[in-house]
């Protein structure tokens, strides 16, 4: 099973991806030590270079992250005929209790990875580096994580055996299943629908405040982060049923497949997108009292905050055309 | 955002200008670049062909298979166990099917013989596959005469006809036989057959009507459609994953080609780079010049590795890879695969291909944008 | 106006081989007016000229540009400030070989991310300046000593910078070229643009239109020159 070539593909990109971070951590630490801005010996100088070679690391590890999420929930679907009782990659993924952890934490480090960029390009408009050395402190912290999905990944990998009879969607996220999957789908639509619009609302609108006047942004960004898991979740609870048509069908996967018009890679591109942006101008919030910032940090958030309301609006009115074409009514 | 676009549109076009004025260096790279995408794509594309073309055949096959055991091995399998078996609810028809191999001494190859269950054939009339009628030799009307029955006689036939080139995947070693002919080829008694095939009318059932075979008739096994889908999968990835894993040591002296390719900086790349600081670029905009570089390289040898890759495999018919890929066998039938080309196979070899060769080269190309400009005014 | 407060530059520290390029300089450069840094190979007007142009940075010491401190700058916007504020002459002109004269031209402004058309206008503009038209799109390494000369000079001229440094810009030159090339700084002065150059050509320091020779020797400031 491990010689697939998708799978020995995705095994080589997520080690060279966890090899660039380690790679830029380890970059990272020597910066922690030895920095210092007003000595203009060669040592610095040295750090100075070293500090584009970081940022270009973590910049490329953050795109392949992206395309290995993509890949990887694409193989998992793929290997679904291998199992008996799968029909789709949220059965191949039960088909080991590392398959599901391994999907999480690559979400977790594109998020973490891209929350990086973001405080780097930052600290780069600032003219005396401000927040280098917090910068290198959550590389070093975000290193063990991206560790950990790697090895979870291997893992998925190598214990897949395809004789093992493996849950079909169709049982994974139904009412009666136990876990965290079935009590959020055992909620009836109305309340998740309430729920859904009621924090999508607040975001967007918190958004807008936060653009025109600057103010609440950790409140944004909370909301932002909320949205995101709410939405994962309604799309588990109303939103795929009303895309496949069928109200016991939720899986969360199965819209990526051809025959609902890979709908699903816009849907996630735009909640990821979005939530990614809103953390980040939540992220930045600490920084805005530091001088050298003073005029580009706000610039900053205010052009993630679009981000995040354009990713967010089209995330909604996708959600909201499949629902309104839909032949279910619910 | 619009000095964002434009100044990389600059600094695209003088990446572009610059790979070609290092003709020779460039060409040598992508050239090389090319060959391991070809390679790692001809696999990927002939075993997914191959798997295609499997899983269409055998969608036409049925459901399951009753076979008859006898310690622990395939034997004949009485009449009287389709009447059982087919009285088991959500069973449709029950077949029995004729078919075996003969060894050919004179070529050492092995032919399947199969009596058709759609149509018969006149006594004494074969039709051959068109692997057999070129190893043997023998077109329309020719006489057949080497076949020797179980007994030691020398059994004739005429044939009547080649089996078509579009049906050689599953046809190159067989010969069509009619039923007396065969019983009397082997030996083989009226009230049995090799196997009984099963079609089930609800797909859901399949597995339960398995078991429900076993039961009534213990002796038997029955092979589910399904099983041999995903054997046949497993082995053909099997076999791509160790033709992969083989060109893996040519695509690592590739990397380790591209990585000295990328740091090797000539001097006078070196001085290229100390002028493009001197003059006011800075390592940012340096690492996005070696960026577009390398990007044109990875691109077009991607996208002519996989054009040459998708000729050599659908147009050309795999040439280089038949033998590791099909088997062994005497009797390669010469077919055309259909092309089958998606997405998904184009992003694994994107990600074998192009992503290692990006992460090999950013730090030559670091190492190259944060040379001093200081160099170019001591020069 | 470039201020160097107490500078010193340090090649190798601490290895066999350090060498004090600069030793406690203090100099102050003013706005348009031509200054000329004397002195024999190996005094560091080069290595000077660099940490004046924002080039290299100082071991020691505090550079300020227009009143405003750039010493510890990060390179990203030590670049920039130079890009804007600077036109650099090399002393081996330092043009790309294998690109057309033009394209050497717009080559600093790249990075700025100015459109193409706009930017391709203003080098056509310096090239009919300097009589290059008819060689715009010649490859460099036909060009004859002057008019390569005459690009280097245009080539530091596309951003439209405050300030011109020339590095022995007279070295592979003759008598007569020399003179057009300090005819043509002496042009630029009346235009409002500080000049400095590096030079132990005595054409240079000679010239009419040197406000101020400044000469050197192992890293130090032997003579500050009248202003």
């Amino acid at each position: 099973m491990f010689f697939k070539p998708a799978i020995l593909a995705l095994f080589a990109g997520s080690l060279l991806t966890s090899g660039l971070l380690v790679g830029a951590a380890f970059f990272g630490a020597k910066i922690l030590l030895h920095w210092n801005l007003h000595s203009g010996s060669e040592l610095q100088l040295n750090l100075e270079r070293r500090t584009y070679l970081i940022s270009t690391l973590v910049a490329y590890a953050f795109a392949f992250q992206l395309l290995s999420f993509f890949l990887f929930i694409f193989t998992a679907d793929h290997l679904h005929d291998f199992f008996a009782g799968a029909m789709c990659a949220a059965g191949s993924l039960n088909a080991n209790s590392w398959g599901y952890p391994a999907v999480t934490l690559k979400v977790v480090n594109f998020l973490l990875a891209g929350l990086w960029l973001v405080v780097n390009y930052t600290d780069n408009k600032g003219y005396d580096y401000p927040l280098i050395r917090k910068k290198y402190v959550l590389l070093l912290a975000i290193t063990p994580v991206i560790l950990s999905e790697t090895i979870a990944q291997a893992n998925y990998f190598l214990h897949l055996e395809p004789e093992v009879i493996t849950s079909c969607c169709g049982t994974l996220f139904t009412a009666d299943a136990k876990g965290i999957a079935s009590d959020i789908v055992a909620v009836p639509p109305l309340p998740m629908e309430i729920i859904f619009s009621a924090s999508m609302a607040a975001t967007l609108g918190s958004g807008f405040y936060f653009y025109r006047t600057g103010k609440a942004g950790y409140l944004f960004s909370f909301l932002t982060l909320l949205t995101f898991l709410i939405a994962i979740a309604s799309l588990l609870s109303f939103i795929s049923p009303y895309i496949y048509e069928l109200p016991t069908h939720h899986c969360p996967f199965c819209l990526l497949q051809p025959e609902y018009h890979y709908i699903g890679y816009p849907i996630y591109l735009s909640i990821l997108g979005g939530a990614l942006a809103g953390m980040g101008a939540g992220v930045l919030m600490p920084f805005r009292a530091i001088a050298s910032l003073n005029k580009s940090l706000p610039a900053i958030q205010k052009g993630l905050t679009i981000v995040t309301l354009i990713f967010y609006s089209s995330f909604t009115l996708m959600v909201v055309y499949q629902i309104i074409i839909s032949n279910l009514k619910m | 955002m619009k000095t964002f676009i434009e100044k990389q549109r600059n600094i695209l076009d003088f990446a572009l200008a610059s790979l070609l004025r290092r003709k020779g260096k460039n060409l040598a790279l992508a050239a090389v670049y090319t060959l391991i995408v070809f390679g790692l794509g001809s696999a990927m594309f002939f075993t997914q062909a191959l798997k295609k073309e499997a899983a269409i055949i055998l969608k036409e096959t049925p459901e399951i298979i009753v076979q008859k055991l006898v310690a622990g091995r395939h034997d004949l399998i009485p009449l009287s166990y389709a009447d059982k078996i087919g009285k088991i609810r959500g069973v449709g028809a029950v077949q029995a099917r004729l078919w075996g191999y003969y060894y050919d001494p004179g070529v050492r190859a092995n032919y399947t013989l199969l009596v058709p269950e759609d149509y018969t054939l006149a006594e004494q009339s074969i039709a051959v596959g068109e692997g057999i009628s070129r190893v043997r030799q023998v077109s329309k009307g020719s006489l057949l005469s080497f076949i020797r029955a179980h007994d030691g006689r020398y059994l004739h036939f005429r044939v009547t006809g080649v089996l078509s080139q579009e049906s050689a995947l599953l046809s190159s070693d067989l010969i069509l036989i009619s039923e007396p002919d065969f019983r009397r080829l082997f030996g083989i008694p009226g009230g049995y057959a090799t196997d009984l095939t099963v079609q089930v009318l609800n797909k859901k059932e399949i597995p339960t009507i398995a078991t429900k075979i076993t039961q009534i008739l213990p002796d038997s096994r029955p092979i589910l459609r399904d099983e041999i889908l995903r054997t046949y999968d497993a082995v053909f990835d099997w076999r791509a994953g160790i033709l992969i894993v083989v060109l893996m040591g040519a695509a690592l002296a590739f990397l380790i080609f591209a990585w000295d390719k990328a740091a090797g900086l000539s001097g006078e790349e070196k001085r290229e780079i100390g002028i493009l600081k001197a003059v006011g670029w800075e390592t940012g905009d340096v690492i996005q010049l070696k960026f577009w570089e390398g990007l044109a390289v990875s691109l077009s040898s991607f996208l002519l590795g996989v054009i040459l890759a998708y000729i050599h495999i659908f147009l050309a018919s795999a040439p280089l890879f038949a033998p590791v890929i099909k088997g062994w066998s005497i009797l390669y039938p010469d077919f055309r695969l259909t092309p089958f080309l998606s997405l998904y196979q184009i992003a694994i070899l994107f990600f074998f291909t192009v992503v290692p060769y990006t992460v090999v080269t950013i730090v030559p190309s670091w190492r190259a944008a944060t040379i001093d400009p200081d160099l170019v005014m001591r020069a | 106006m470039i201020e160097l407060i107490n500078i010193r530059k340090v090649f190798n520290a601490g290895k066999p081989n350090e060498h004090v390029a600069i030793d406690d300089v203090s100099l102050t450069i003013e706005t348009h007016k031509v200054t000329v840094l004397k002195g024999p190979s190996g005094s560091g007007k080069t290595t000077l000229l660099s940490i004046l142009g924002c080039m290299a940075r100082p071991t020691a010491g505090r550079i300020m540009l227009q009143d405003r401190e750039i010493t510890s700058l990060p390179e990203r916007f030590l670049t920039e400030i130079r890009r804007e504020t600077f036109g650099f002459i090399f002393q081996q002109f330092n043009l790309l070989p294998g690109i057309s004269v033009i394209e050497n031209i717009m080559l600093p402004a790249y990075p700025n991310g100015e459109r193409f058309s706009s930017l391709k206008r203003r080098a056509e503009r310096l090239l009919s300046l300097f009589d290059l038209s008819p060689k715009a799109f010649a490859k460099i390494e036909w060009l004859s000593g002057g008019e390569a000369q005459r690009a280097a000079i245009a080539r530091a001229l596309v951003n439209d910078p405050g300030v011109i440094i020339a590095d022995e810009p007279t070295a592979h030159l003759d008598t007569k070229l020399s003179r057009e090339f300090m005819d043509i700084m002496a042009r630029f002065k009346a235009e409002g643009k500080t000049i400095l150059i590096a030079s132990h050509d005595p054409i240079v320091h000679e010239a009419r239109g040197v406000d101020r020779v400044i000469g050197m020797r192992d890293g130090k400031i032997i003579d500050a020159g009248a202003v």
